[in-house]
């Protein structure tokens, strides 16, 4: 077993690292740490951020690839979330069947020793019934210790002095910060996950789509797809945008015609065509080169990693836009004159005094379109640009259950699934992003 | 003014070179023909007469920008960029791929893409802007604060559910609208009723929020404190004063998007089966049939250039300010 | 005269508001008597805009009322239904505001707009309200009423804007004309306008008016009474004789010896020249259409010579929009000269190429207004003021050593030392304005452009900051450009003055000349329109006061 590196996986830790470089840098000026402490103190905010956190954790879990030898030859790629879902991974059932079902969801044509054929609704095959009490009982147990061991830890931690006075600070809510409602959460998603995890070993809790495969291990590997396309879009747009935008609000003249013109252009061509058209291209070129990829999993990946390419490529535009008029807003400030009367060098007035303050616009767009581009992807999956059909993700299964509603009875926990998964993702963005965009947009400041 | 509109159009023709460009490098610079054609006929047996013959048929033998073998300007003219993309200026879009006349296609189905994008952009742009108006009026109430809360919840939901759940609950549950299908005319409407309320219902939340966000901005403005000095009632000071000034920013995001209505809903039209322009690409996405995506490529970057030429006009007539 | 024509028009009383646990205001008292104009006077913060809104009630929402009213003619305000609030908002309550360029709603004709509060509240038809704008807008001058009658407020200047404001206020004939800074947002001529129409109107009209200003002298000229207001109380209250013979609150004293000014300087032995410009021409080109075509130029400064000698100061007066700064930028060549010569020491700065000017970069240095402007928000002090030290490579290398140069130098212009680990938002804008001088010093500059750097301050911060740059010129001899709109200042701190009109120089000589006998038109013109304390009370103050 070797540790093993897709093209995305890469790509996510380098966010992961850049992340926590780029707030270690924002934290140490006390300006902007008392804007976040600002954008905690919403009980909102903190709760949101605890969901995206445990989104995250999923994410990076399924993020960490191996290359397992098994005994019959083939090296397949699992991750540590493939791992943790073995139970489920690699072992499917034959079709349909509802959430914590026994049987399937239709019948089947049974021939019994003696040629009779009747239809019956057949056992599942990795099921074991009887366990709904006990599993329940374990799970929630499993759950309340992770949650009680781990909020226990954090709460030594914060504490200044005696702990049970910040216990009980915590407990009246009066922290700086809403611990309590962190906690609250915190405990709320771990119960039910310890619950929904035992409960599998058990059960199809999220039932079985239409090769037999478990729902609730698709949802929680179509997490990783939605996740990684919210964040490394940014990372490929941020560095053009930051770039091109600074330039044409600081140097004017023709730089900033051509960067206008250049967005211009491009926005000007409806996105999803143009995503759709470098999709399109994108498959060509990959058909021709199959020796980019070894295994379909490589092969996934890589069409990953070039529809965030394109995405990326694509919506610059917006961000650009809004950073030139900030940098044409900046640059005719005192402090930028004061820097020129000192003889400072462009590149320099552009590293120290602009880009610093237009971090808050930056950030605002990274949240902000972080919400968008999960949507989007179910859109284009839809549309048939998204990412590879073989790949989990929200789109391919809504895609997928879209024929199963027509279905009599209907067949609706697939939808339900990645609705479900979809709602609490983007919710928990959306009501974050409307945090941080009243605490760090000036407009706001009254 | 007439001046500035042929201004704008001369100023538009480098932007639809800049589309071209695009379009042709990414159709047949990143790909070559070959590879096309390989992809087309299928990966493996493919011998290079096969190819050679694929193309012949599209057309596309010729070299990209330069052609050594032609004579005279045919020397520059004979190739595959004057042939494929700079003749899409003078809208001739050639065939499809299936052999269709593309512009026949499109001017057939800009009927049936209008009569569900319209509808349902102008009653969105009512409904928002009504519902906006009205949150503004008691801004900081319950009522604001859970009607926030909803839009956050709505704009948090896929297009996608909206229109299964639609579908699901009024054709197949309920049986009140057909599932999906086209009739021109006014025996369409029931085929309309389901898109089009769909598709305001999905926008609701990101429309209120925005409409409500500039009206607030505008509400903070000293202006206002002076309408309000003047003894005019909250109602009165919003819709004399806030709502026409908050016409501008709207103006900037509203205008620009209405030529684009002919381009039609991809996903609206092709779950309904409307025979309209969004169906169209998509089908053609699907087929990978290149010639249909870089025509809607171009069209769909024509009618936007057009939208930011009506934007500026519009300009003039509610901004005193602006003058062409 | 019925009895409820005698008592005062209206009474402030008791009114305490507060935002949050914050008490803005505490416990405002006062009357204003009919036919009165009372003038509400304070530093800005001092909380004399928030009474006004309140007596409007029109406070924002998240400030409410703690206690007390606002009666007129005896009748609560406080206790009306919001309808009937309405009927006194803009009939018997009328307000203008500061800034006439936001005050008037942009995409709205300035008839209509004056328009909508003569029929709300009078309920003529149109073509009579129509009549009654016009003769409105004919009352407070402005010319060509029935053609400015469709113009919207951008095509008009902000003299013509105030008056439009005035006649909206005028129109129902109100009893209490509340007026907000009328013209702190206007140049002094036009001030001096402004002034004197609502002093016309008032006149005829009889209404009373609640003056509410920072600039004391504008108080002596148009108040009856006077309540000066600090920190969201009065602490003091007379008629206005009495107040500028004698103001009781040391507050107050301060605040009339800091508007006086410090006595004129005394003359400085001559110096050799350090600056001299010639016949400088700075045109920013009209670009218009696709092809940016120059269509004409708009010449900022148009043949400016002056010259000024090392360690002195010379005071460049002028109008917005004289060319004044302009004329600043190019000394720092931070705009591109279109003809003339900068001698700095004998050496043409326009001739030099970017890096032969990175010496003289050190030489001049510049201060500006908006001290909230001036400071990069995201860079601690330090690191501001050691930025010029860093690229133009002045003062000790080692890290250490900078950082106690700098905490000198921040000692240097009356701040903490500590104060170099801290960031701009911590500090008032007095501090941040000493930050922003020490930023200039840390390079060692002969000469530095004073842009404007006390307007955007308070009286009493100002003549700190005044006395702060003196004490600098004395010890480290350098010179200043002081670019300014305020004449009162020039003779405090100025050794020559020079008066700048539409990009040139109308006017220029010693300060006792040019302020004592002025030749030129308009500089007799800007003296007359500026207003001053008047001349006993200085002498008389002036006789009590010991100055340090």
């Amino acid at each position: 077993m070797t540790l093993f590196f897709l093209w995305t996986d890469i790509l996510v830790w380098t966010l992961v690292a850049a992340a926590l470089l780029g707030g270690w840098m924002l934290l140490r000026s006390p300006v902007s740490r008392q804007k976040w402490v600002t954008i905690f103190r919403s009980k909102i905010a903190m709760a949101s951020v605890i969901v995206l956190f445990f989104y995250l954790v999923f994410a990076l879990l399924d993020s960490v690839h191996f290359k397992v030898d098994k005994p019959n030859g083939g090296t397949p790629i699992v991750s540590l979330l493939d791992m943790a879902m073995a139970h489920q991974k690699d072992f499917s059932e034959r079709t349909y069947s509802a959430p914590f079902a026994t049987h399937e969801y239709t019948k089947s044509i049974v021939v019994d020793a003696k040629g009779v054929s009747t239809q019956r609704y057949l056992p599942l095959k990795y099921v074991s019934s009887g366990q709904m009490l006990s599993g329940s009982i374990q799970g929630l147990l499993t759950g309340a210790l992770i949650a009680v061991f781990l909020i226990g830890i954090h709460l030594l931690w914060r504490a200044k002095g005696s702990v049970g006075a910040h216990f009980k600070a915590v407990m009246h809510g009066n922290t700086q910060l809403p611990w309590r409602t962190a906690y609250g959460v915190f405990a709320l998603m771990t119960l039910l996950l310890a619950w929904l995890y035992v409960m599998s070993f058990s059960y199809h809790v999220l039932g079985t789509d239409k090769v037999g495969g478990d729902v609730f291990y698709a949802a929680l590997k179509s997490i990783r797809t939605g996740v990684l396309i919210g964040t490394l879009t940014t990372l490929v747009t941020l560095p053009l945008a930051i770039f091109l935008g600074v330039s044409a609000g600081y140097f004017r003249g023709w730089v900033d015609d051509l960067i206008q013109y250049l967005y211009t252009t491009l926005s000007s061509i409806p996105g999803v065509l143009l995503i759709a058209a470098g999709v399109l291209m994108m498959q060509v070129m990959m058909d021709n080169h199959p020796e980019w990829f070894a295994s379909t999993i490589e092969r996934s990946d890589l069409r990953l990693l070039f529809l965030i390419v394109i995405l990326g490529v694509t919506s610059w535009t917006g961000l650009c836009r809004m950073l030139r008029a900030e940098t044409l807003r900046i640059a005719k400030m005192d402090f930028v004159t004061a820097a020129k009367a000192f003889g400072v060098s462009k590149w320099r007035i552009m590293a120290r005094h602009i880009v610093p303050n237009l971090t808050h616009i930056i950030l605002i767009s990274i949240v902000l379109d972080f919400s968008g581009l999960v949507l989007a992807e179910a859109v284009l999956s839809y549309v048939g640009v998204g990412v590879d059909p073989t790949m989990y993700s929200w789109g391919n299964m809504i895609n997928q259950a879209r024929l199963e509603m027509a279905r009599e009875p209907m067949v609706w926990w697939s939808l339900f699934a990645s609705f479900i998964f979809m709602f609490i993702l983007v919710l928990a963005a959306n009501l974050f992003s409307d945090r941080v965009q009243q605490v760090l947009d000036p407009r706001n400041a009254q | 003014m007439l001046a500035y509109i042929i201004k704008r159009i001369l100023y538009a023709i480098p932007i639809l070179i800049g589309v071209n460009l695009i379009t042709f490098m990414l159709f047949f610079m990143v790909n070559t023909p070959d590879d096309m054609a390989r992809a087309q006929l299928g990966a493996k047996q493919t011998t290079p007469a096969m190819i050679a013959a694929w193309k012949a048929e599209k057309g596309y033998d010729k070299p990209l920008f330069y052609n050594e073998k032609a004579t005279g300007t045919a020397k520059l003219t004979d190739t595959l960029f004057v042939n494929e993309s700079l003749k899409l200026f003078w809208f001739d879009f050639g065939l499809s791929d299936a052999n269709r006349n593309i512009a026949e296609d499109i001017r057939a189905r800009m009927g049936p893409s209008l009569a569900i994008a319209l509808p349902t952009f102008l009653i969105a742009l009512v409904t928002n802007i009504s519902l906006a108006l009205l949150l503004v009026l008691f801004r900081g109430s319950v009522l604001d604060m859970s009607a926030m809360v909803v839009a956050v919840m709505i704009m948090s939901v896929s297009g996608l559910f909206y229109i299964i759940a639609g579908q699901v609950l009024f054709s197949k549950i309920w049986h009140w609208v057909p599932i999906s299908g086209y009739e021109s005319g006014w025996s369409g409407v029931k085929f309309v009723l389901l898109p089009v309320a769909i598709g305001v219902f999905a926008g609701l939340g990101s429309g209120v929020r925005w409409f409500r966000s500039i009206f607030l901005e505008q509400i903070n403005q000293d202006y206002v404190r002076t309408a309000r000095a003047k003894g005019l009632s909250e109602i009165a000071v919003l819709f004399r004063h806030v709502l026409p000034n908050g016409m501008l920013p709207i103006l900037t995001g509203v205008v620009v998007i209405i030529p684009s209505l002919f381009m039609g809903s991809l996903i609206m039209e092709s779950f309904f089966g409307i025979p309209g322009l969004g169906s169209y690409t998509i089908d053609a996405i699907n087929a990978q049939d290149f010639a249909i995506v870089k025509a809607m490529v171009f069209l769909g970057s024509v009618l936007y250039i057009v939208g930011l030429i009506l934007t500026d006009i519009s300009y003039t007539l509610f901004d005193p300010r602006v003058t062409l | 005269m019925d009895i409820m024509n005698q008592g005062p028009l209206i009474n402030i009383e008791n009114l305490s508001v507060s935002v949050e646990e914050e008490r803005l205001l505490d416990n405002v008292s006062f009357d204003i008597a009919r036919g009165e104009t009372f003038a509400l006077v304070g530093e800005s913060g001092s909380g004399k805009s928030l009474t006004s809104l309140a007596i409007m009630r029109l406070l924002p929402e998240a400030i409410r009322v703690e206690s007390g009213d606002v009666k007129l003619r005896g009748k609560s305000l406080f206790a009306l239904p919001e309808y009937e609030m309405g009927h006194i908002r803009g009939s018997r309550i009328a307000m203008i505001f500061q800034e006439p360029m936001s005050a008037l709603n942009p995409v709205m004709t300035v008839g209509a707009q004056v328009e909508e509060v003569v029929r709300l509240h009078l309920k003529l038809s149109r073509a009579e309200a129509k009549a009654r704008v016009i003769s409105l807008f004919k009352e407070v001058s402005i010319p060509n009423p029935e053609v400015r009658y469709g113009w919207y407020p951008h095509q008009l200047s902000g003299g013509q804007k105030q008056r439009v404001m005035i006649a909206m206020a005028l129109a129902c004939e109100p009893d209490l004309l509340i007026a907000d800074e009328p013209t702190t947002a206007l140049d002094v001529t036009i001030q001096a306008q402004v002034l004197e129409l609502l002093e016309k109107i008032k006149k005829e009209r009889g209404f009373s008016i609640l003056f509410i200003t920072h600039d004391l002298s504008v108080v002596s000229q148009v108040a009856d009474r006077v309540a000066v207001m600090q920190k969201g109380r009065i602490v003091e209250t007379a008629d206005a004789e009495t107040f500028f013979k004698g103001p009781k609150h040391p507050y107050t004293r301060q605040l009339l010896k800091d508007a006086l000014g410090s006595p004129e300087r005394a003359p400085t032995p001559p110096a050799p020249s350090l600056l001299e410009v010639r016949n400088l021409k700075v045109h920013f080109p009209v670009k218009k259409g696709i092809l940016q075509r120059s269509s004409g130029v708009i010449k900022a400064v148009d043949g400016v010579s002056l010259s000024i000698d090392k360690g002195k100061t010379m005071a460049l007066v002028g109008e917005s929009g004289s060319g004044k700064s302009t004329l600043g930028q190019a000394i720092l060549s931070l705009v591109p000269v279109t003809e003339g010569e900068i001698l700095f020491d004998g050496v043409n700065l326009v001739s030099l190429s970017k890096a032969q000017l990175q010496p003289y970069r050190q030489k001049i240095q510049v201060i500006f207004q908006d001290p909230f402007a001036a400071l990069d928000p995201r860079m601690r002090v330090g690191e501001i003021i050691a930025e010029g030290m860093e690229s133009l490579g002045i003062g000790p290398k080692s890290k250490q050593a900078r950082r106690e140069a700098i905490m000198k130098l921040l000692q240097k212009v009356e701040l903490e030392a500590e104060a170099i680990d801290r960031y701009p938002h911590e500090f008032s804008g007095g501090q941040r304005q000493r930050i922003g001088i020490a930023r200039a010093l840390a390079v060692e500059p002969e000469l530095i452009i004073c842009d404007e750097p006390t307007s955007a301050l308070d009286v009493t911060v100002r003549a700190q900051v005044l006395a702060l740059l003196k004490r600098l010129q004395e010890e480290m001899g350098v010179a200043y450009l002081f670019i300014t709109h305020d004449l009162s200042i020039v003779p405090a701190i100025a050794d020559e003055v020079a008066v700048m009109q539409r990009g040139q120089i109308v006017e220029q000589g010693s300060v006792a000349e040019v302020m004592k006998k002025p030749k030129e038109a308009y500089t007799k013109t800007l003296l007359a329109a500026a207003p001053k304390l008047p001349e006993t009370i200085q002498k008389g103050f002036y006789d009590h006061s010991v100055r340090p």
